[in-house]
């Protein structure tokens, strides 16, 4: 019972994706091609509105729901990693037309083939994982 | 309000949206990322047992697993019953260009059907658009540490330096793919 809010969560999550067409391959090549201003307007709007919620947690040292202070760990910076990694994963996203949450709300609109998409996503990870220690960061 | 909820969703609506699940899972004690499912699964999968980044106990990440089934729970919904009609409104300019691209249907459905199925799994195209797209995805991500979730929409909402130059790399790769690399591909 203590998971059942993060599966409501996840279904509002995945029917947004896909009434906003998130999870469409056209959509992110319109992106790109900077062919229509609705995917930026969704992070865009997202962002505005996540920055208020952020800056409003931090300074009202918002507590959680189990009642534990709201820790948001920052990241930690350097350049290697995130430009790297970065345009790496961008690369995929524009060929698959997803980032991971699209991956899984496509399987849910009955894209099956798309498991593929997210097994060999798993295998990038594992991937990375065992390369971790010799690629800069 | 039904017609409303079958018609595709405004950028004004879903982003919002998109910031109250954030929160939510903030709320909730954890943190909106998706891509870290992907180390998750591997975990599950024994990973752990061939290489120490997945040597952890997945059972403290399961609410990002259980969030993860919403996802793919929420898109059947979606697909199933509050959609009107198949067609994304895409730009009037993206279908002229994706047909000259040789892309069948332009708009239709979620995403090319004719590239997205088992058996283009078997031409170098769909290998490559699929097999290798998902490949770069979980590789990239974790690299980066997040995609668009942790980073684009979490890490920007915190103002965290890292954050933006991932997002400056999400789209320097995207970028490059879109223009440069991808008519190529889809000539194939």
């Amino acid at each position: 019972m203590k998971y059942f809010k993060y599966l409501i969560l996840g279904t509002v999550f995945g029917i947004v994706l896909t009434k906003a067409e998130l999870i469409s391959w056209f959509r992110i090549f319109e992106m790109f091609k900077f062919q229509a201003f609705h995917m930026y307007g969704v992070i865009g709007s997202a962002v505005v509105l996540g920055v208020i919620i952020t800056q409003y947690i931090k300074r009202t040292k918002m507590k959680s729901m189990s009642g534990d202070p709201i820790e948001i760990a920052p990241k930690k910076f350097s350049y290697a990693r995130y430009l790297i990694g970065g345009t790496i994963f961008g690369l995929g996203w524009a060929l698959t037309g997803a980032c991971p949450g699209p991956l899984f709300v496509q399987v849910g609109n009955g894209y099956l083939v798309m498991l593929v998409a997210i097994g060999s996503g798993l295998l990038g990870t594992y991937v990375y994982g065992l390369l971790r220690n010799k690629l800069p960061h | 309000m039904l017609e409303f909820i079958s018609q595709p969703w405004p950028w004004y609506v879903a982003g919002p949206v998109i910031a109250f699940v954030m929160f939510g899972l903030i709320y909730f004690g954890n943190s909106f990322g998706m891509s870290a499912n992907f180390r998750n699964i591997c975990s599950i999968m024994g990973a752990g047992k061939s290489c120490e980044f997945f040597d952890f106990d997945w059972r403290k990440q399961m609410w990002n697993i259980v969030f993860v089934v919403g996802t793919v729970l929420g898109g059947f919904i979606a697909s199933q019953y509050l959609m009107d009609s198949n067609i994304v409104a895409i730009s009037d300019s993206t279908i002229t260009e994706l047909s000259a691209l040789g892309v069948e249907n332009p708009g239709v459905g979620m995403m090319p059907e004719s590239i997205f199925n088992f058996e283009s799994l078997l031409s170098t195209k769909g290998l490559i658009m699929i097999v290798l797209g998902g490949f770069l995805v979980g590789f990239g991500t974790r690299y980066a540490g997040g995609c668009t979730s942790g980073h684009a929409i979490s890490g920007l909402s915190d103002l965290q330096p890292a954050s933006l130059l991932a997002v400056i790399g999400f789209f320097a790769g995207g970028l490059l793919m879109t223009w440069l690399i991808l008519p190529s591909i889809l000539s194939l």
